[in-house]
């Protein structure tokens, strides 16, 4: 303690173009490093556990191919929370709103598909906006408590993911468990032609990859959201509030109605999730749906630091992260929650590193 | 070490090359500054001169960069304010350091080694009514901070000093919010204190006062000291060129003019605080074009609220408010902007601008809606890109480019930036909240001098500060507030400071 | 009949409120010194596991308590330093440490699912148990129960009556006057996250050693992130936050025993009950506050850093 009220911090005015990328760097190494240890303590040596995880999340065409497939929904989920991050909501419920979208999603696929004889491209895309509704919907429930009442966002919309998974287990396990299931709670398969279509046209990626139309989707709403968010009046209002909601008070912003938009595309995107990891590779609603995807999400649009296209990018390489535990779980024989807390590991030392870039040290 | 003390007996603070840097400034230069025992020693300056850094250092806030510091002839190094008041030198700061939430004794014995661990506060509340008869600082041990007036909190600051033994006060632009009678009751009792041998150094901007009430004065002029002297042997024209570098015109040039249609009328308009209290009670005005109305008043008597009820900002109980003949009662904030209402609140930083935002992006803040700057749903940031170069050649902001974001301008330049924002629409009304608080001469100035130019082109404009002189240089009529009534109206040309006073204590207008 | 049902509702409340006492009044004392810490959740498992191994491993659960108080300790001074020292965003670096919590628990206790270990065992206070009705709710109970008894007079009794009370209270709603003061800002709000830390730990032991012993993955089952929405609730009062756990509680009791007289709902349903009791809780308090305008700690969540306002 002596010590350490020895260092000073002081704001830097401006913040040099490699600090900005050296730190976050070198926070990813020290994080990766004190997860070594981890690995190490399991009797594993960390050098080829890291080496396997590479190998496994980004060596191959096949593992790329894994990562990207688990990169979707965190790239969905993880513009949504960024939506409501920028306006300093925190929105912590994604996960339970990617339930509510995949819920949504799935009761149309399965039930109003082949009672109302949709066409496949309509019925495809009633279960986006089914999604889009019901994950959006479930965060404005937090949205309109937050900006009616001022009630805390954090507490309601986590709380709700609670909620919202009891909800829909009740009806995979239940309502809509597939009597033909061998005893599997889930629901019954959806019918092929509403499967979300496979990237067939992507290169270098092998034959009989599960990539699906669920990455167009991300990457066009990533360019939406930054189009909205820097080009439009609306964008305008959602920085400006966020930055700083008294002077926005004072320019006659409408903070309650934006609150609750905000909450809604946040949760909407999160919902569109759901629809793509469960009509574009589970192809039916089931237990262990999301492996907290929503969570992750968080982390993703933190360390992207909000900006769409960031999300994109840190996605991948969580997406990775998830591939590569799964990866090591399996050849190396170490715990699938290895993966887990490096994704709090990098979250901690990105977050202590950031301190560096705001400020610089002064001893006295 | 003290043995190379040049200490003679009647020096109690003696303070030798502070320097002290902060990012981009040096607020301190070598700074020497010695005062006697028993003396009420004014350090003058203008806003940013580096009164109160040297008086931070003092007080033991910020270690000085270099510079040694003696007290009584014993060298000291102060690591914390607690290191300072053990030597005996306490401040009282322009914003107190009081928690409000706490009451009075508690605040007093915050921070000390007594009582061990049980809260009992009987002891301290006996010796702080002991301190409080023996100097006349009445107050209620008992009472919350919260729910005491500015004055009563400024009392609280000095007995919270005197209780841990200051032999030393430091006093931080204390006569700011008060009321000229305040002002006489606090000398009286600083008089009292230097005659038994406390040592007040008092921190100012204001000559009257410090020619009323300083036995020396130092006077700092951009981190550096200009001189110290007697004060018997300058007068206020001389202490005033020290101060600023130039010989100064102490009045404004404000043209005659004939106020033209009403603008503003407010009637009988009733609001409550955050708190849920009442804090306007019945307030009735008119604002004409080519003129500008003062509001005088200390500090929260419902000066805030009055702003924010005029911008749509808070609810009206009861009452009308009409601009141009037109019932804006109920009218959002949005709607208020639209009829060519210009607001230039309170805090600069909290409510006036987005600090990690563009130069640009803060100069839209009321203009994003409409065009040019809006074309439909879009922002035309070509445009906007265009605007913001205009209006920061016209204020005379000065700063690196439109890219610059917000929080690395001077208090003066943001404020300029602000009141580029609001004045490039035309407002046919400005409502000012101390628009020149904390800003140096210059920009002080050119605040005064835009709104005077405003008040030209026939817009009409409220300010509200509580600033008396700055009132009384540049309105035309003044309306005192207190407790959230008017109670009176003057002339300008016709004030009287002591009349002024008496209504800003709350004795209405005969 | 209904008495005895009464009784056993009663009596749950209280046992299932004692974890979340533990959680919610250490999050009171990190708070009331402006540190939100959203970790609550990852600390308490972190406690629950490490506590439980620690108890299995020395076949003592008292070395189980006190390992899970220090595994939460430690735990909440990663939080502490990120964001008393280097001024991190409180949200970021909670939610980070919950999302390790998680994943640390569950890599620690990987070995132990389902596995048999010590447990502190009911004990009937002579004389006072057999008192009717309040003998079976208030006093057949566990060590770690009898423990929040005195848990809540005494810290209400610190954070009101006390000087080191005093100062926590300052440093939570006016850092930079207690600074001025001569407190010493950072070592408080290092020692009151420690605590907190310590009683999610705690609480997390509690869970594994005394109320459903035992570890199984996220066992807190959102109850951290309950204790946070009590601690609002409570307005940062500890005996509110009692009132606050028992609520909770009788609702957990409730949703064991409704079968028992006769009432079916799904399951799926009665497993949401505590959670939107914890939103409508929420929803209540903030609108009690608000009408009683009365302010979370002032300076909660905001770095302090001398000379910067």
């Amino acid at each position: 303690m002596q010590r350490l009220s020895r260092v000073r911090l002081e704001r830097r005015l401006t913040t040099p173009w490699w600090l900005s990328w050296v730190i976050p760097l070198l926070s990813v190494a020290l994080a990766l490093l004190v997860g070594a240890l981890i690995i190490a303590s399991q009797g594993v040596n960390p050098w080829q556990a890291y080496r396997a995880m590479f190998q496994g999340a980004f060596g191959s065409g096949y593992g790329v191919a894994e990562t990207l497939v688990k990169a979707i929904p965190l790239m969905l989920a993880g513009l949504g929370v960024s939506v409501a991050f920028r306006m300093k909501l925190w929105n912590i419920g994604a996960e339970g709103q990617l339930w509510m979208g995949a819920w949504a999603a799935a009761g149309v696929g399965l039930f109003l598909y082949p009672a109302w004889h949709l066409s496949p491209w309509l019925a495809i895309l009633l279960m986006m906006i089914a999604a889009i509704l019901a994950g959006g919907l479930w965060a404005a429930i937090p949205g309109v408590l937050k900006g009616v009442w001022q009630v805390n966002e954090i507490i309601t919309s986590l709380m709700l993911n609670y909620v919202a998974i009891s909800w829909v287990l009740y009806f995979v396990d239940i309502l809509w468990r597939d009597p033909g299931g061998l005893g599997f709670p889930n629901t019954a398969p959806l019918d092929k032609a509403i499967w979300l279509p496979k990237l067939t046209w992507l290169p270098l990626l092998p034959k009989g990859h599960r990539v699906h139309a669920g990455l167009l989707l991300a990457v066009l709403a990533a360019v939406f959201l930054w189009f909205l968010l820097n080009r439009t009046k609306w964008g305008y209002e959602v920085r400006v509030i966020g930055e700083n909601r008294d002077a926005a008070r004072h320019a006659g912003m409408p903070i309650v109605r934006n609150i609750i938009i905000v909450m809604f595309l946040s949760g909407a995107l999160a919902g569109l999730a759901g629809m793509a990891e469960m009509a574009g590779v589970a192809h039916r609603l089931q237990r262990g749906l999301s492996p907290g995807y929503g969570y992750t999400a968080i982390i993703v649009a933190w360390l992207a630091k909000l900006n769409p296209f960031g999300v994109l990018l840190v996605a991948i390489l969580f997406g990775g992260l998830l591939v590569a535990g799964d990866q090591i779980q399996l050849t190396m024989n170490l715990p699938r929650s290895i993966a887990d807390i490096l994704q709090g590991l990098i979250l901690f030392f990105v977050l202590g590193g950031e301190v560096f870039s705001r400020y610089r040290l002064r001893l006295r | 070490m003290t043995a190379s003390s040049p200490h003679q007996p009647d020096i109690a603070v003696e303070m030798r090359n502070i320097v002290k840097r902060f990012p981009g400034v040096v607020a301190n230069d070598h700074v020497t500054f010695i005062a006697k025992s028993g003396e009420i020693h004014a350090l003058l300056g203008e806003n940013g001169a580096g009164k109160s850094t040297l008086m931070n250092v003092l007080s033991g806030l910020y270690a000085p960069d270099e510079g040694e510091i003696w007290i009584y002839g014993r060298h000291v190094v102060f690591r914390s304010p607690s290191d300072a008041i053990a030597a005996g030198v306490g401040m009282v700061h322009q914003h107190f350091r009081l928690v409000p939430t706490l009451t009075v004794v508690e605040n007093v014995i915050l921070g000390l080694d007594e009582p061990r661990f049980h809260l009992n506060l009987t002891q301290a509340r006996a010796k702080i009514l002991e301190l409080s008869q023996q100097y006349g600082l009445k107050v209620d041990p008992d009472a919350y901070i919260w729910q005491l007036s500015v004055g009563e909190q400024q009392r609280v600051e000095i007995i919270k000093a005197l209780y841990r033994g200051a032999r030393i006060l430091i006093l931080d632009e204390p006569t700011a919010v008060l009321t000229p009678q305040e002002t006489v009751v606090l000398f009286k009792t600083l008089r009292s204190m230097a005659q038994e041998g406390h040592t007040i150094i008092f921190i100012s901007h204001k000559l009257d006062e410090v020619m009323s009430i300083a036995d020396r004065v130092t006077v700092l002029r951009q981190g550096k000291v200009v001189a110290t002297v007697n004060i018997e042997e300058v007068t206020k024209e001389k202490l005033a060129e020290m101060m600023v570098g130039r010989p100064v015109i102490f009045r404004i040039e404000k043209p005659r003019l004939q106020p033209g249609q009403e603008v503003l009328r407010v009637e009988d308009v009733h609001a409550r605080n955050d708190k849920g209290l009442p804090a306007l009670r019945g307030i009735s005005f008119v604002v004409r074009s080519h003129e500008i109305v003062g509001i005088a008043g200390v500090s929260g008597n419902g000066q805030t609220e009055l702003a924010e009820v005029l911008y749509g900002l808070r609810p009206v109980e009861k009452g009308h408010i009409y601009l141009y003949g037109k019932d804006i009662t109920q009218a959002s904030t949005r709607e208020i902007i639209r009829e060519g209402v210009a607001h230039i609140p309170e805090d600069r930083h909290k409510e006036g601008s987005l600090a990690d935002m563009s130069l640009s992006e803060n100069l839209i803040l009321k203009h994003y809606r409409r065009p040019p700057v809006a074309q439909g749903p879009l922002i035309r940031w070509a445009y906007v890109r265009e605007f913001a170069r205009k209006l920061i050649q016209r204020f005379q902001i000065m700063a690196p480019g439109i890219h610059t974001k917000a929080r690395l301008l001077s208090g003066g330049n943001l404020q300029k930036l602000i009141l580029a924002r609001e004045l490039s629409s035309e407002p046919g009304l400005i409502i000012a909240m101390h628009p020149t608080q904390g800003l140096d001469v210059g920009a002080t100035e050119a605040v005064r001098k835009q709104l005077i130019a405003e008040r030209g082109k026939g817009a009409g404009v409220l300010l509200i500060s509580e600033d008396l002189d700055e009132v009384m240089q540049l309105s035309d009529r003044i309306l005192v507030i207190y407790e959230g009534e008017i109670m009176g109206e003057v002339p300008a040309d016709r004030a009287d400071r002591n009349q002024i006073g008496l209504m800003m204590a709350g004795q209405r207008q005969s | 009949m209904e008495t005895a049902f009464l009784i056993t509702i009663l009596a749950t409340a209280i046992r299932a409120g004692a974890p979340v006492i533990y959680a919610a009044v250490g999050e009171i004392f990190a708070e009331r010194a402006g540190i939100l810490n959203l970790g609550v959740e990852g600390m308490m498992l972190v406690g629950a596991v490490s506590g439980f191994i620690a108890a299995v491993q020395t076949g003592n659960p008292w070395v189980g308590v006190l390992v899970a108080m220090l595994a939460g300790g430690l735990l909440s001074l990663i939080h502490a330093f990120l964001t008393i020292t280097l001024h991190a965003d409180q949200v970021v670096s909670g939610l980070a440490l919950t999302i390790f919590g998680i994943g640390l628990s569950s890599f620690l206790g990987q070995n132990y699912v389902g596995v048999h270990g010590p447990q502190f065992e009911a004990i009937h206070i002579p004389g006072l148990s057999d008192l009717p009705f309040l003998g079976p709710v208030l006093f057949q109970h566990d060590i770690l129960v009898y423990l929040t008894f005195i848990l809540i007079p005494a810290s209400a009794y610190f954070i009101h009556k006390t000087r080191p009370g005093l100062h926590l209270r300052a440093v939570g709603e006016d850092p930079a006057t207690a600074d001025v003061m001569g407190v010493n800002v950072a070592r408080i709000r290092y020692i009151y996250t420690f605590v907190g830390g310590v009683l999610a730990g705690l609480g997390g032991a509690s869970l594994s050693l005394a109320y459903t012993p035992g570890w199984t993955e996220g066992m807190s089952g959102g109850r951290g992130w309950i204790a946070i929405a009590l601690v609002i609730f409570a307005f940062w009062e500890p005996w509110r936050a009692m009132l606050g756990a028992y609520l909770f509680g009788g609702v957990q009791a409730l949703q064991f025993n409704l079968q028992t007289i006769g009432i079916t709902i799904p399951t799926y349903f009665l497993n949401m009950l505590p959670y939107l009791f914890t939103i409508l809780v929420v929803v209540f308090a903030t609108g009690e506050r608000m009408r009683r305008h009365l302010g979370a700690p002032a300076a909660l969540g905001l770095p302090y850093i001398r000379g910067e306002r």
